[in-house]
């Protein structure tokens, strides 16, 4: 811990970096930062930064509003340059660095209202049965001309005017992209989708789940730091258009004792170990309570409908991608490899309560040996929801509501991610989904204003 | 650290894969003219001169002469250690003063080791090193800064540590589980996952055209720098007579 410090210090002062970002996370996923000086610096390490917790989403609490903000410096990270306008200067570096932070009540103990911290508790308890957790997100997003919320979004390559340079500029965004997370440490195997107009994916290596969720989160600021450079505007919205499909944030778990796969079983005729089975059936059987966490907005449950490619029922298969959980099979000798592929939650989720959940679901499997029902063999969209029912296969909740009302009665849920956390994310979704449904949308009104 | 000189400059594998393995950078020259013309700006940081068993003692000469030229200059190179064969021990009688110590051809290699970190301890020079250089890399210890090619690289700390252990055994092979002990000591867990999470990372920061540096060595572990002498199977050359 100590040379850890002293790394952080001398690295500041030897790279003449004058602002420290200390990097957070509120409740609902939103990246929160205050700078502060080297001169700050040692104190925060030792200390942690006092700030008002009550005007952070989540973070309020009926007596005490001070929190710490204590920097993990593990996580400490020059940020790369920003190219300027004309280039990069001859001997110009890059003035600013991050640090990931833990929030703690002023007496140091951690603060129940940090999401690092529900995940920290989370894996915590997996370790404590002898299991680390693995995370490998495919975060999907789109390019859009701007961010006016008035009117519909304009897709990049969608609109006519970006149609010429649309090539270039969706290669040069994308490379930018790329180079920028690589330098911060972040290898990436990118895809572009072809699904949607000005969808793209971005693809990471699995990496420990807590590293995994601070890094999404690095990711959903790179990605929109770049495309506003040019004046653009990237977005992670489940789903921004109608009729195309939406971003999902398709990611691949597994479950490791020590050096060996606990997902992996050679003697297996699929390669899949009992505790992945328990593991997948603990996910299946929690599915309706974690997924306002997994999919925490109204425009989530857009998403989620038949036809573009989302999950839609509470299934599970190896190779059909119309299922909840997919089992991705092995290459023939790569047992490590062994994972299961989790494809309900989007891109807009808070990435470490998210990843808390699904652990937590999965792990209640393993601690119960839950079995795990027969694969999904036939496509799902392509049944009635008789030929569903008969088969026993639910559908995922339908709306935000549907799934707060699923996540109100899970103690999984209020137990994984703590009372505060959990009583104010259920009061914080329920008065979105109030003031959601006193809106009049403009689908009423062109559907209705006509003929009624 | 400045590499040391060897002479002459057929160095045996022995010897190289030796030096390689204790860290020490090294490059052979045929003559005390090369030695001089090809030293590095801030002087060698030490000598090794070999004795083969050839020649009927010719090439023990040759390697005294060369000590002899070391020793004589304004400023000598030292510490200087001489490697023999076996049977020509008796011949360094009375040239004790043209070295420093000496070792026996075909040593077991940490002997090797162990002498010149001794040597080097005595003389207050070399090991105590406070820069890692490796072709376009250098790690400054002191200020734990690395450098690739002029460009600063951002690492985390455990990057850092890692890069640092790595480079500073340039050749060697590591398991994951060696490096977990001697990189992350007791504070990690999530086993040896951790070591390929932070190659790979490291790797990015490398960037395509430096990541090579760190070789994956399939179902042993990771290897930073090209591998210069023959893998253990081989056979070594061994002094013989």
């Amino acid at each position: 811990m100590q040379s850890q410090r002293e790394y952080v210090l001398r690295t500041v002062e030897e790279r003449g970096i004058r602002f420290i970002q200390l990097w957070f996370t509120d409740v609902l996923g939103t990246p929160k930062s205050f700078a502060i000086t080297p001169a700050e610096l040692e104190n925060a390490l030792e200390e942690g930064m006092t700030f008002d917790g009550s005007a952070i989403d989540g973070f309020s609490r009926v007596q005490e509003s001070d929190v710490l903000a204590k920097p993990d410096p593990k996580t400490f990270q020059i940020l790369p340059l920003r190219p300027a306008r004309g280039g990069r200067q001859a001997g110009e570096h890059s003035e600013v660095a991050r640090v990931f932070c833990d929030i703690l009540n002023l007496d140091g103990s951690p603060f129940e209202g940090c999401p690092r911290h529900v995940l920290r508790r989370a894996l915590e308890k997996a370790r404590g049965r002898g299991f680390s957790f693995y995370a490998a997100p495919e975060i999907e997003y789109f390019y859009f001309a701007d961010a006016s919320p008035a009117g519909a979004p304009v897709p990049l390559d969608g609109g006519s005017y970006f149609e010429l340079t649309v090539a270039d500029l969706a290669s040069d965004l994308r490379q930018r992209t790329v180079l920028t997370l690589e330098d911060m440490g972040i290898p990436v195997e990118y895809a572009q989708h072809e699904d949607a107009p000005s969808q793209h994916e971005i693809d990471l290596r699995y990496t420990d789940a807590l590293t995994m969720a601070d890094t999404v989160m690095t990711v959903r600021l790179v990605v929109k730091e770049i495309a506003l450079e040019r004046g653009f505007h990237a977005s992670f919205m489940p789903k921004p258009l109608s009729g195309v499909q939406g971003s999902g944030m398709h990611t691949h778990f597994s479950l490791f004792e020590g050096d060996r796969n606990a997902f992996a079983d050679s003697g297996d005729p699929h390669g899949l170990s009992d505790v992945a089975r328990q593991f997948i059936a603990g996910l299946l059987r929690h599915a309706h309570e974690i997924t306002a966490v997994t999919n925490q907005w109204v425009n989530s449950y857009k998403r989620l409908v038949a036809g573009y490619e989302a999950p839609v029922h509470v299934s599970w298969a190896y190779n059909n991608r119309s299922a909840l959980v997919r089992v991705p099979i092995a290459k023939r000798g790569r047992l490590d490899s062994t994972r299961i592929e989790f494809r309900s939650p989007d891109p807009a989720c808070n990435p470490y309560l998210a990843f808390a959940v699904v652990l937590a679901a999965g792990i209640k499997g393993v601690e119960q040996g839950y079995e795990l029902g027969p694969e999904t063999s036939s496509n799902l969209f392509s049944l009635t929801s008789e030929e569903l029912a008969s088969e026993g296969i639910r559908p995922l909740p339908t709306s935000l509501h549907d799934a707060l009302v699923e996540m109100e009665g899970s103690e999984l849920v209020a137990e994984t991610l703590g009372e505060h956390v959990f009583e104010w994310f259920l009061r914080n979704k329920r008065a979105e989904w109030e003031a959601y449904t006193r809106e009049v949308t403009p689908f009423e009104i062109a559907r209705y204003l006509p003929r009624l | 650290m400045q590499p040391l000189v060897l002479f002459p400059d057929l160095v045996s594998p022995w010897l190289s894969s030796a030096l390689d393995a204790a860290g020490y950078p090294w490059r052979g020259v045929p003559s005390v003219g090369a030695a001089e013309s090809s030293a590095p700006e801030e002087g060698w940081a030490g000598a090794v001169a070999v004795a083969s068993e050839e020649e009927r003692g010719e090439s023990l000469r040759s390697c005294l002469a060369f000590c002899r030229a070391l020793r004589s200059r304004e400023e000598p190179v030292q510490p200087l250690l001489v490697v023999v064969p076996a049977s020509q021990l008796s011949a360094l009688d009375f040239s004790e003063d043209l070295f420093d110590d000496f070792v026996v051809f075909g040593s077991p290699v940490l002997e090797v080791e162990a002498r010149l970190a001794h040597l080097f301890r005595r003389t207050g020079r070399g090991k105590q090193r406070d820069i890692i250089v490796y072709g376009p890399l250098a790690l400054n210890l002191e200020t734990y800064q690395a450098v690739l090619g002029g460009r600063p690289l951002d690492l985390t700390f455990m990057e850092y540590e890692l890069l640092r252990f790595l480079a500073g055994h340039p050749g060697k092979v590591f398991t994951r589980e060696v490096l977990l002990s001697r990189v992350w000591g007791y504070e990690y867990y999530g086993g040896a996952r951790t070591v390929d999470v932070h190659i790979r990372r490291l790797r990015a920061k490398l960037g395509e055209e430096h990541a090579h540096l760190i070789d994956t060595v399939r179902s042993v572990g990771y290897r930073f720098g090209a591998l210069r002498w023959l893998p253990p199977n081989e056979p070594r050359a061994a002094p013989r007579g």
